[in-house]
């Protein structure tokens, strides 16, 4: 194993731990704020890559295509939380998650009848498409650097607008105690479609990120809303930092376990056996730190204070 | 109520009558999933097949039943028991996926059905898993990367990084390729595969640059091969890590890839046992109708596919009833119909004994990109496996 591998092994690991930290927070937030188990979070992440594929071949710019599909994933959030969401919160935890499978497979079929079953691939503009050399045997495509570029940006935005903005201290109370808030004259409800908004723009922002590396298919969003549930539950639910740093750590974990399990087996085991029991196990490996930090700490690496 | 049960009963007689007259044939295949773009090329061909017979297999109509396998071993078996036990069918054909048939081949084969290999191959049912009444338009899996190995060997290729799914097939792949290609294996990477692939390969492509190899193989059908190739294309290892391929490139990614740009995949090569380019009169009609039709080049699913519907038509026409199991199967096994490959015949195994040809991603006359045959590399091809299979 050698160093520049390790080192973008790790930047790899970590521009896939920033993109499931955008799945995540906004997951978080619904989750853990709100008090809703939105699995339908994962088709706004792939309705959010469809619109901006479109978007890019309309428009002909990749990252214009971005900001238009942004506002327009937030309104898709918003409409349903005021349709769907809204009238559930009262229930328990089942019915939200039945109600919104439901909604994964009506979003998937209308995709599909929208965009037709085999999905879209995004060109990028030709400036993004090449590779930075950092140093001689250390290179690595321009747009992964963009996609780690955008989501620390989006990281950062998040904690100033949770911790120094006055939407941000609403939420925060909102998830305290929303009886107390509604009483002090705040719109709640208002408030609560704003959260689900932003949740929805940044698991679309996520989407529309790696639209140009994989591509904008139906379904793209299940596999990772699974992984996004294990960040959250790893970091603590409704615990933005606790987000922040489990998607960091599951995304490296995951990327890592990927590249170098296979070699480290091979110290121990005959090489058939690694190359078999490697890709076996680097899959099972997130769901075995899940189990292990369930098991000592129960609410997660960092549970919110107030709940 | 007596004159209620006659009327029934009179139904229940003129039904089974109608059904002797038809012919009935599931088509397993992905309908759903992203995965549901090779399903729905393989649909049109059946379609157009069935449109090419005007509906007929001899004196008999056709009625062509699809399941949904949804990408998943247990959703395609149980598509495949609903078409077997409730709708009944003579013949069960289809199947994209090596571990979606292996799931499903008993519910046909137990019931004493017939069951037609469209695309999936896998070593186990060439070999110790035969079946006098399983038979293949496709390959086995092994022999279309054995075919780039030894393109490799003549190429002069040293050293060879494997990428591939983990699951039957891809197994197979890198085994095939492993047993045909004399140079040496630099490693190896089997990734996550099913309705929640993985599609980002980061950190296996860094890992493939990093171990040095002359050549890059890989085995990623569907949606993962466009996802595949636009990486390769980013990460930009075209000078250093040339591209060899097998079912990645086709005529389901070529459309999306030449739409976004990705000019890297112009002259990339691959091995393949049909191509639109072939010269003869069944295939000629087949792509030229498909493409008025459909709007595009066929890929080979759509092509075994089509074969499939037409080698079931000509043994019941020769048959002339669906009663009859053991003159279908020996119809079957004749293969006498025009096949889109030019000549057709089974091995032992009931596999497809064929020629292989190596194939260049080259633009056509109107600048579509597509294939070409650039030579042929096994001919009477018989897979590494029929040996295995103990019949007759």
């Amino acid at each position: 194993m050698d160093t520049s591998l390790l080192i973008i092994q790790t930047l790899n690991g970590l521009q896939l731990g920033l993109l499931l930290f955008l799945v995540a927070s906004g997951l978080t937030l619904v989750f853990g704020i709100l008090d809703f188990v939105n699995l339908a979070h994962a088709s706004l992440y792939m309705l959010g890559a469809f619109i901006c594929a479109s978007l890019t071949y309309l428009v002909g710019n990749f990252f214009l295509a971005v900001l238009l599909a942004l506002p327009l994933t937030a309104a898709l959030g918003w409409a349903v939380e005021r349709f769907i969401a809204r009238p559930l919160y009262a229930r328990d935890h089942l019915d939200h998650v039945l109600a919104t499978f439901g909604l994964i497979l009506v979003f998937d079929t209308a995709a599909h009848l929208i965009w037709g079953p085999e999905g879209i691939a995004v060109p990028l503009p030709p400036a993004f498409t090449g590779q930075i050399e950092l140093s001689e045997t250390l290179v690595i495509p321009t747009y992964r650097l963009v996609i780690i570029a955008a989501g620390l940006v989006a990281a950062t935005g998040l904690y100033w607008m949770v911790t120094h903005t006055r939407l941000g201290m609403l939420i925060r109370a909102g998830a305290s105690n929303r009886t107390m808030v509604a009483a002090l004259g705040i719109n709640i409800e208002l408030l609560f479609g704003l959260v689900f908004a932003l949740g929805a723009a940044l698991a679309g922002l996520a989407g529309m990120l790696i639209a140009p590396i994989t591509e904008a298919s139906i379904g793209m969003g299940n596999q990772v809303i699974i992984t996004a549930f294990v960040v959250i539950i790893v970091g603590g639910i409704g615990s933005m930092k606790g987000a922040f740093i489990a998607a960091l750590l599951i995304g490296l974990i995951d990327t890592l376990g990927r590249s170098f399990l296979d070699d480290i087996f091979k110290l121990v085991m005959s090489p058939d056996a690694a190359e078999n029991s490697a890709p076996a196990l680097s899959a099972m490996l997130i769901y075995i730190i899940m189990a292990c930090v369930l098991a000592l700490k129960p609410q997660g690496l960092f549970p919110p204070k107030v709940r | 109520m007596k004159k209620l049960l006659t009327a029934a009963c009179a139904a229940s007689i003129v039904a089974t009558g109608a059904h002797a007259e038809s012919v009935k044939i599931g088509f397993v295949t992905t309908l759903t999933t992203g995965a549901a773009v090779i399903g729905t090329d393989m649909q049109n061909a059946v379609n157009l097949a069935v449109e090419h017979l005007d509906g007929k297999a001899g004196d008999l109509d056709i009625e062509v039943i699809f399941g949904d396998d949804q990408f998943a071993p247990e959703a395609g078996k149980q598509a495949t028991d609903k078409l077997v036990k409730q709708d009944d069918v003579d013949f069960v054909a289809g199947y994209i996926w090596s571990h979606v048939l292996l799931a499903s081949r008993k519910s046909v084969l137990d019931a004493g059905k017939f069951l037609i290999s469209a695309n999936a191959g896998p070593s186990q049912m060439a070999g110790k898993l035969c079946d006098p009444n399983f038979f293949s338009t496709s390959w086995q899996n092994d022999q279309t990367p054995m075919a780039l190995g030894e393109v490799l060997n003549q190429q002069g290729v040293k050293s060879l990084y494997l990428m591939a799914p983990n699951y039957a097939a891809g197994k197979d792949m890198t085994a095939g390729v492993e047993r045909a290609f004399n140079g040496e294996i630099a490693g190896k990477d089997l990734t996550k595969w099913g309705a929640d692939a993985q599609l980002d390969f980061s950190a296996e492509l860094a890992k493939a640059k990093a171990s040095g190899a002359d050549g890059l193989f890989v085995f990623y059908p569907g949606a993962a091969g466009g996802a595949f190739i636009k990486q390769y294309d980013q990460a930009g290892l075209k000078d250093t890590l040339p591209l060899y391929s097998v079912f990645t490139v086709d005529a389901l990614s070529l459309p999306k890839l030449q739409e976004a740009g990705f000019e890297a995949v112009l002259g990339s090569q691959t091995t393949q046992e049909w191509d639109p380019t072939l010269d003869n009169a069944a295939n000629k009609k087949f792509v030229t109708d498909f493409k008025a039709k459909f709007g595009t080049y066929p890929s080979y699913y759509a092509a075994q596919s089509y074969d499939s519907i037409m080698l079931i038509a000509s043994a019941v026409a020769k048959v002339g009833n669906t009663e009859d199991k053991d003159a279908i199967r020996a119809a079957l096994k004749a293969a006498e119909f025009d096949s889109v490959r030019g000549d057709f015949k089974f091995g032992t195994n009931n596999i497809p004994v064929q020629d292989f040809y190596l194939r260049e991603v080259v633009a056509d006359a109107d600048g579509t990109w597509t294939t070409k045959v650039v030579s042929t590399v096994f001919e009477d091809h018989v897979d590494s496996f029929a040996a295995e299979c103990s019949m007759e």
